[in-house]
């Protein structure tokens, strides 16, 4: 019986958990509904994830382009294949790797920042000092960074698709000795909307999601240091988690029918 | 009951002048099976300055985030100028919070903000003046707590310890309410600076007209702010009184306390709150 009730327990807890963060979701998505807005906020969440992330992300990009077509020059060499080097690229950046790779560190580098932050806020008393000076913290804090990871990730993520398949054409003309004109003719031949669009909105997803988890997390932190710390593991490992589940559904959702 | 006596001044109830600033009745609060706050009765009137004692872990900080609306009493009725605030929600709760300013124990500054922008916070955001008035407006507040033009612009980390309160000081000041609480306002401070506070304090209050409640456990900064004192233990209000008859207020709890004895009705609390 024992074992019985630690399983009831740990689903108790898991429902707790997710109903609150539901809540936490819902009360941040209403804040980011209704004005006032707080521009200077929102544009200086705007700046750190979409500008100073586009170094780590593109980087990311660049070298996942190249390993794309060399994988795939060695791989599809096996049955003469290496025409459709191009459109193997193309299509795994733009719908897969442009934004879950992009999201994952974003994740590390965004959502650890921002749960960092909110959490030592929290211990050290400003959340409290927000409200007294008539601020809501949910407002201040929680709706720019959502709004911004929201709107910066698929912009993140176009400039990575773009990065990535010039990876992909770099090692493919360079070393592999491609002709450029048409493997560039190639990567365009069978792109449809749908792979980029799909690709951006996940994007826009993963953005909410890391920005929603580390407010989450950091905003309900306590205890000092090491509870900063705690939030900052569980916002980067929540997100990253949630990261590859919503890719699954969203794959899904896109192309099931095909 | 020598628990709930009530030596000194008769101040609660009826006695002031008018309706009380703030008051609360029989408020409750626990934390799970911790019972923090245990029937708090409390009154403050207009224009006084209210300093609670008490040792840590008693409840006081507690008490003063029920009153600001950051935590939520299980019961009771925490009324402020005669309204029952204690259900005050949203745009409401805003409302109400200008009339309150709240130096905070560790200064709580905004780090990512320079000095006079966490000075003018409240100006900018919960007034929506233009920011090049409010900065005016946070230069001079900061040169009533006696820091220069200088200082506007550094950022809180670049501050000490008491310059950081001194900050805090200013910005609970900046638009001028009408009740200031101090959270341990001396904690952490040297003995000269714990003084320099205390004046800006008695100082501030005195040109604001504001009503002042103050909760510490340095006696030293009780003496110098109070007009008058009550004194918390495990959750309820033992004693209240004025300022003067601290010394023979005739409860051994208050006694223990005032004189820092080890020895006494009072024992240590191990757990923290």
């Amino acid at each position: 019986m024992d074992f019985l009730a630690t399983i009831g327990r740990t689903f108790l807890v898991f429902l707790n958990a997710t109903g609150r963060l539901a809540m936490f979701a819902g009360l941040g998505v209403s804040h980011c509904l209704r004005p006032p807005y707080y521009l200077r906020q929102i544009l200086r969440q705007m700046i750190d994830i979409g500008y100073y992330s586009l170094p780590v992300v593109g980087l990311t990009a660049l070298f996942t382009g190249m390993v794309l077509a060399l994988q795939s020059h060695s791989g599809f060499a096996r049955f003469q294949a290496e025409g459709a080097i191009a459109t193997v690229v193309v299509l795994s950046i733009t719908r897969e790797l442009g934004p879950v790779l992009g999201g994952l560190m974003v994740a590390g580098r965004i959502g650890a920042a921002m749960a960092a932050e909110i959490g030592t806020m929290r211990v050290t008393e400003q959340i409290d000092a927000l409200s007294t000076l008539s601020t809501n913290p949910f407002k201040y804090l929680v709706a720019p960074r959502l709004i911004a990871g929201l709107t910066m990730l698929p912009i993140l993520v176009l400039v990575a698709d773009i990065i990535g398949v010039f990876g992909g054409f770099l090692v493919s003309v360079y070393r592999l000795d491609f002709n450029p004109a048409s493997y560039l003719q190639r990567t365009w031949e069978f792109l449809e909307p749908v792979d980029v669009i799909s690709g951006l909105v996940k994007a826009a997803v993963f953005g909410f999601v890391v920005a929603l988890m580390g407010c989450y997390f950091g905003y309900h932190s306590k205890g000092g240091a090491q509870g900063v710390g705690q939030a900052t593991t569980n916002a980067v490992v929540a997100a990253s988690i949630m990261i590859l589940v919503f890719n699954y559904l969203l794959t899904g959702i896109f192309f099931s029918d095909k | 009951m020598s628990d709930t006596t009530n030596g000194g001044t008769e101040i609660n109830g009826a006695a002031g002048n008018g309706t009380p600033k703030i008051a609360l009745r029989g408020v409750h609060k626990r934390f799970g099976q911790k019972v923090v706050l245990d029937g708090i009765d409390l009154t403050v009137n207009k224009g006084e300055s209210m300093v609670v004692i008490g040792g840590s872990g008693t409840g006081k900080s507690v008490m003063l985030k029920c009153i600001l609306g950051l935590l939520h009493p299980d019961s009771g009725q925490i009324q402020v100028d005669g309204e029952n605030t204690t259900h005050l929600h949203g745009r409401d709760r805003e409302k109400l919070l200008h009339k309150f300013g709240m130096l905070f124990q560790g200064a709580a500054l905004f780090d990512s903000l320079p000095v006079w922008e966490n000075v003018g916070f409240g100006l900018i955001q919960g007034e929506h003046m233009p920011r090049a008035k409010a900065k005016e407006i946070a230069i001079a507040k900061l040169g009533a707590v006696g820091l220069g033009p200088e200082v506007a612009e550094l950022f809180p980390a670049e501050l000490s310890g008491g310059m950081q309160k001194r900050v805090g000081l200013a910005r609970a000041i900046a638009d001028e309410p009408d009740i200031i609480f101090f959270d341990e306002p001396t904690t952490g401070l040297d003995p000269i600076m714990a003084d320099v506070i205390n004046e800006l304090i008695v100082q501030c209050v005195k040109d604001l007209g504001a009503t002042a409640v103050t909760i510490t456990h340095d006696m030293a900064s009780a003496r110098k702010i109070a007009d008058h004192v009550s004194m918390i233990h495990k959750g309820r209000i033992i004693w209240t009184g004025h300022a003067n008859d601290i010394d023979h207020s005739g409860n051994p709890y208050v006694d223990q306390f005032v004189n820092g004895r080890a020895e006494g009705p009072i024992k240590m609390q191990v757990r923290a709150l």
